[in-house]
């Protein structure tokens, strides 16, 4: 199959923190318009393989290949990467006091845009949609003068998060354990959020402990990650199967091999 | 000639000319005494003046002008304001724009003369009985600076800027200035205040500027210490409050080589608040020094410290904070914060709290970091398409921003703002 047909296309990625292998070797390929959730046990190195993703700097790729758009994109940096349309949601967003979200978005959007030889988006333009974004996500009114993340509740935060994301606009967009901390009315109105996003152009990464954010989010595949590689994969089945009867049946399968 | 000598020459020859000739002898004395500090004095430990007063020096330049154009670069132009000016320390009617009913905004040469009892009443009052060697050194030769008096119940309601220019000198300049603030009950005012060199040559300013907060005033002095690399500060600040009163000094250094702030609060009414806070953000071979004191000499008073610091490059910063709280000063608030930010590892900060406390009831904390920019943080910025360079600024930004969000002035927060980004080397725009 002709690669460009993938929008990620992830072969034998090996990556380490200060000596520690935590990927072992990753293989995934993701096409546009398609929904992906990586499920694994704790420590089984999910969170790393988003920030590997996103580019983080400390870790240290040993070995395989990421492409993007059928462009490799190991040696882009994850502001190049951000302006390429990589998005990843963090699973602890930062606090930045006396930064605030119009203030941060902005900067944001017009850096992707200078990136892109775009002209800053003119400041009413910018403000309609933020209005437009934030109603999809159902966040109030002086949201946007707020410092970002500062004071923000569990749930704020990761809303913001997905804020960020309907205004960035990422053809791939990750999402780092978004439901953790979540209770069930925040969980909808972020899956809501992610699912009115979603076109055949873009494709999602549910990076998820549990498969409750799945009951919202409807994948196309699902892969187990353990040990630092996928050990299987499946359709969302097989995150029914988890569900009912844990990790361990994987962890002994894949141990047999 | 070495400096000392040159000093003690120079007031010999013009001593007879001078007011407050006891004042300024005896100051000169203890100048002559006990010289300039150095490295061995615990005040002066991690700040060596050494490379400083050893350069040669003339101690007057010739008046000079600079153009109007000029002026507005460093002054607030949007918002009304009081602007009174000097040039080679020499005040400078066509720079000032002077529109004062209410409160006396002059030279302090001339307030000697139209308001002789408040001057014989304040000069020199707010400082200590045996004053370091270079406040010694200002009252025995200080000739001019800002006489600054505003009467019971009045609201000054424009901001006053002083700026000290030099230019067009003909040799490096040591320069003594010397401000005088007077603000009576009920009263208010908002002061900004700057030190800048045009010129090639070096300049080093050794300033006074005695503040007195009568009961019930409020006070917001603004220090603005952005000049060029060639220049050298120190500034010394003597607080004197009443009770009920308010007074804050914000200090923001960005500019200079060699810069040293000593600002002292002392509280003799009750009731009484004093702040100080300041941001420092340098780099190649520059330094600053905060010393603060804030002596609680009552009860029921409260103090606010908080110093920023970032420090790029081979910078090099200093913070003592000291407070003390005499034995009946129950019921002190006292609160201390010294933060920096070491952006290299040949960057550094000697910093060091000093509390000495002798009452028993009273709150009294003090806390300082050192540390580097956040990686997770850097990483959450740059992964949302912001570059390497405006995502640290905008966390210095942020780290910066409990003090920037506190300046009362908005045409100073902006300009403040537009200093910090020029600074960086950003263009981003941040407003909070």
């Amino acid at each position: 199959m002709d690669k460009q047909l993938y929008m990620l296309k992830i072969n034998n990625l090996k990556a380490s923190i200060e000596g520690n292998k935590i990927l072992t070797g990753i293989n995934l390929d993701v096409k546009p318009g398609e929904v992906h959730a990586i499920m694994g046990p704790n420590g089984s190195g999910k969170s790393t393989l988003s920030s590997v993703i996103a580019g983080r700097e400390e870790y240290e790729v040993e070995d395989g290949t990421i492409d993007f758009d059928g462009e490799s994109i190991m040696d882009l940096s994850p502001e190049e990467r951000a302006h390429k349309g990589i998005f990843l949601s963090f699973q602890y967003p930062i606090e930045i006091p006396g930064v605030s979200v119009s203030n941060f978005l902005k900067t944001s959007l017009n850096e992707s845009r200078k990136a892109q030889g775009l002209e800053p988006m003119p400041a009413g333009d910018l403000l309609k949609m933020m209005r437009e974004k934030m109603e999809l996500l159902e966040i109030k009114k002086g949201f946007l003068s707020r410092s970002l993340n500062q004071g923000f509740s569990g749930g704020e935060k990761k809303r913001n998060e997905i804020f960020q994301m309907a205004m960035l606009e990422p053809k791939l967009a990750i999402l780092d354990e978004t439901d953790s901390g979540l209770d069930i009315d925040a969980l909808r109105i972020v899956a809501n959020g992610v699912n009115k996003l979603k076109s055949k152009d873009n494709a999602t990464v549910l990076i998820t402990h549990y498969q409750r954010l799945l009951d919202y989010i409807v994948p196309d595949f699902v892969h187990v990650l353990y040990n630092g590689r996928i050990v299987k994969s499946g359709t969302k089945d097989l995150a029914h199967e988890l569900e009912e009867k844990g990790y361990d049946w994987i962890i002994k399968e894949a141990e047999q091999l | 000639m070495n400096l000392k000598d040159k000093l003690i020459q120079a007031f010999q020859e013009t001593e007879s000319t001078l007011s407050f000739q006891k004042e300024r002898k005896d100051s000169m004395r203890r100048l002559e005494e006990f010289g300039f500090p150095t490295v061995k004095d615990e005040e002066w430990k991690y700040t060596n003046l050494l490379p400083i007063i050893k350069n040669e020096y003339a101690l007057s330049a010739s008046e000079s002008l600079i153009s109007k154009n000029l002026l507005d670069e460093y002054i607030l132009t949007e918002t009304e304001t009081n602007v009174i000016a000097f040039v080679n320390g020499q005040f400078s009617q066509e720079l000032s724009n002077i529109d004062t009913e209410k409160i006396t905004l002059c030279p302090l040469s001339l307030a000697e003369k139209t308001h002789s009892t408040v001057v014989q009443n304040y000069w020199g009052k707010a400082l200590p009985e045996h004053p370091d060697s270079l406040v010694a050194l200002n009252t025995a030769l200080s000739k001019e600076g800002v006489f600054v008096h505003v009467p019971k119940n009045t609201v000054a309601e424009r901001p006053i800027q002083i700026v000290y220019f030099t230019t067009n000198i003909s040799s490096d300049l040591f320069l003594q200035t010397r401000n005088l603030v007077v603000v009576e009950e009920n009263a208010q005012v908002q002061i900004t205040e700057r030190h800048q060199n045009i010129d090639q040559k070096e300049v080093f300013t050794n300033t006074v500027t005695e503040i007195f907060a009568q009961d019930n005033s409020l006070i917001d002095f603004y220090k603005i210490q952005n000049d060029k690399r060639n220049c050298s500060l120190i500034d010394n600040t003597w607080v004197k409050q009443g009770k009920n009163c308010t007074c804050t000094v914000d200090t923001f250094s960005f500019g200079g080589k060699f810069i040293r702030n000593n600002l002292s609060f002392l509280l003799e009414g009750q009731y009484s608040e004093s702040n100080m806070r300041g941001i420092t953000l340098i780099g190649v071979n520059q330094l600053v020094d905060h010393h603060t004191l804030v002596d609680h000499a009552v009860a029921n008073c409260q103090s606010n410290e908080m110093y920023k610091g970032i420090f790029d490059d081979n910078a090099k910063g200093v913070f003592n904070g000291k407070v003390m709280v005499r034995p009946d000063s129950q019921k002190t608030n006292a609160f201390q914060s010294n933060n920096n930010l070491l952006l290299t590892d040949s960057a550094s900060i000697d910093t060091k709290p000093q509390l000495e406390i002798y009452a028993d009831d009273v709150a009294c904390s003090h806390g300082c970091t050192v540390g580097q920019l956040d990686d997770d943080a850097l990483f959450y910025l740059r992964s949302r398409g912001i570059p390497f360079k405006e995502a640290q600024a905008m966390l210095m930004y942020a780290f910066a921003n409990d003090v920037l969000s506190n300046v009362k002035i908005p045409e100073l927060k902006q300009k403040l703002n537009r200093i910090i980004a020029e600074k960086l080397g950003v263009q981003i725009d941040i407003e909070v």
